[in-house]
Formats: C-alpha cells, structure tokens, sequence
C-alpha cells in the first residue's frame, strides 16, 4: 500500500530524500496546474511551484503532523501565488492575454463540418476563454473555484487553505460561480445546444462579483 | 429561485456530490415540481461540464533538475541541516544549559561546559535567522484556526525571482 502524504513527510523529516521525491512526483502536477491556473503564466507557475517544494523541504526538520499535508502544501502554493500577483509578477502574463474578449463570439459562429485543424483551434480557444474567465475573478475567489472544482478539495480544507470560515468560502464560491456562468454564457450555451439541441441560454441575472 | 427554501449552497453541493444522500433525495424531489430551481440546477451542471474541457498542463522536463539546484542553493544546505533545531533537540539544548548553569552555580569557578556551548547555541541562532521567513510561514499554516479571521498572504514578500 502506499505511504501516505503524512508518513512520507514524517520519513522526509527523518531525513529520507527518497519519500521528497515520491511527494514531489504526487504534487508536481497539481500544483503546477493550480498555480498555473491562478496566475496564467507557465514559467512562473513553474517558478513558484518549485518554491513551494523549496519550502517544505526547508521545514521538514520542524514537521509535525497536524493539518492535512495538502493542506498545508496548498496554502504555501495559495500564499506564494497571491504574493507574485501583490508584486506584479503576473503581469507580464496579463498583458499578453491570448483572446481578447470581442473576439470569443465571433470564433463560435464558425461553421460546422469545417476540417479538423479549424475544430482544434475553436478548441484551443474555448479553453483560452476559460482560462481567461478564471483568470478575472478576483485573486480569492479564483483560488477557491481551482481548489474546489479542480482540486476537488473539502470546503473544510479549502476554508483552512484559505484561512476563512466554511460559511464564508459557500458564499465566496457562488459568487465565483455565479460570475464565471455569466462570462462562460456563450459557451454554456453552446455546450448545451450540441447536447440537447436548445437555443442558447441567456446570460441570465446574475451579479459580477 | 425566489422565495424557494433551496439555496445556491445547496444546489452547489448537491452538484458537487458534497451533499448528503438525504439532501440530495430531498432536492431531487423539490426539483420535481420546481421549475426555477430545475433551472438553476441544469445552468450549474452546464457550467461544470464547460470547466471540464481544461485540460492539464504537464509541469516541464527540467522541473526536477531545477528544485534539486534551488534546493542546494537555499540557505540551508542538507550537511549542515541538522543545525536547524526540531523542537525536541531545541528541548533538550535548553535542558543541557541549564544543567550546566546550575553546575556553575554548584562550583564557585565557572564551569567549562558553558563557555564550550557558547559557540554551538549562536550558530544556531543563525541558522535560525537565516531561515526565519519558513519559520514565520510554518507558524502560520500550523495555526490555522487562530487566523480565521485574518486576510491571507500576510508573508513579507522577500522571494528571490
Ligand atoms: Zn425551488
């Protein structure tokens, strides 16, 4: 059976680099996914990835089992990317925004039956358009909707890798989901149509955050 | 939606699969006669089926390579690591030098355990200057529940790029 992420750490403490590398291949992606995803930047989601894993390894020696491990290597990970956004770091990625907004809805009303090569770009570019929706929520809410939909973590975990109250992140995901269904609409609508063959939703009255 | 007991929480979590199946049986049954929340329910669904087509990025080839370069350049290098103190060797460290101030208390000359410590307890106290912004961040993540209250990212911001 394997170890869990608590003994492998308890093992790192007790100086076994063997089990650092068995956390690092269990987190790598997922961390570098989320803080890719908070910051909208490659290398810096790799740069403060590795920082995370930088960190923990400095703190090994003063290791005590307590928390969840994730939940401690997340809220390093949630620190670091609310940090580089304080500092500018992720400018550079904001600036460089692949799709600009008006052009979203002119790229769905490409035809049908078009060649593959074109479908892989309508493709690429709803996923821009979800990244980019993710990427305007603000700092807080965003790392709640990637801790929660991508990481499928417990509210209560997310709420300590937060450092806010269960009751608190409830309302702060609506919010977030809320705002991402409006700005996602003409592709929840359109997901939906290819489904169900309806006319596209309307975006509806819900608030931006 | 209006006027309806059943909340955005709980179609959230009826969604997520974070509810109960008594909280869910009950939904499922309000959504029965309840074409507002129905709604709702289908629009939340929609919306977490377009957030599925993100894909995963792969973390680079060099990702090892480069931590295993950071790791060896951080301030604390693994041969000298054992100078970082764990909260027991700090425990016992305290209880030698009391010992040994008690003994010099015993001897009328000083006795020479405690000036042969000296050396030993001020580079620990460099080490842990040196490292204490992961002190300060481990004193935070493992109190979590003093700091509910408080903003996250109360860290200075002293990273290298
Ligand atoms: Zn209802």
């Amino acid at each position: 059976m394997a170890r869990s992420d608590v003994q492998l750490m308890l093992d790192v403490k007790a100086g076994d680099e063997a089990s650092f590398e068995l956390l690092l291949q269990r987190y790598r992606t997922p961390l570098v996914n989320f803080l890719h995803r908070m910051v909208r930047d490659a290398a810096l989601a790799e740069d403060l990835a590795q920082e995370v894993f930088l960190r923990v390894y400095c703190a090994r020696r003063r290791y005590e089992p307590g928390a969840k491990f994730t939940t401690w290597l997340f809220r390093i990970a949630t620190n670091l990317a609310l940090n580089a956004i304080r500092d500018g770091r992720h400018r550079k990625a904001e600036l460089s925004l692949d799709e600009p907004a008006e052009d979203s809805e002119r790229a769905l009303e490409l035809p049908d039956g078009h060649p593959t090569a074109e479908q892989q770009l309508l493709e690429q570019h709803r996923q821009a358009v979800i990244r980019r929706a993710i990427f305007r929520l603000p700092e807080k809410q965003r790392a709640a909707v990637l801790l929660h939909k991508y990481q499928e973590m417990d509210y209560d975990q997310i709420a300590k890798i937060l450092g806010c109250s269960e009751s608190a992140l409830k309302s702060l995901l609506f919010r977030a989901y809320e705002a991402l269904r409006v700005e996602l609409a003409p592709l929840v609508g359109l997901a939906a149509e290819a489904e169900q063959g309806r006319a596209p939703a309307a975006a509806g009255e819900g608030r931006k955050a | 939606m209006m006027g309806c007991k059943y909340t955005a929480d709980s179609i959230l979590a009826y969604l997520d699969g974070r509810a109960s199946a008594a909280e869910r049986r009950e939904l499922e049954a309000h959504l029965h006669h309840c074409a507002d929340c129905r709604a709702r329910v289908e629009e939340f669904r929609r919306l977490w089926s377009v957030l599925d087509e993100l894909p995963a990025i792969e973390p680079s080839p060099a990702f090892d390579a480069r931590l295993r370069e950071r790791i060896a350049a951080a301030p604390q290098p693994s041969p000298w690591s054992w100078l970082a103190p764990a909260p027991r060797v700090l425990a016992a460290f305290a209880a030698m030098l009391l010992v040994a101030v008690w003994l010099s208390w015993q001897s009328p000359a000083p006795a020479p355990e405690t000036r042969s410590l000296e050396p030993g307890r001020s580079e620990l106290e460099f080490t842990m200057i040196r490292d204490l912004q992961v002190l300060e961040d481990y004193d935070v993540l493992a109190n979590f529940e003093a700091l509910e209250a408080l903003p996250v990212a109360t860290e200075p911001d002293e990273r290298r790029m």
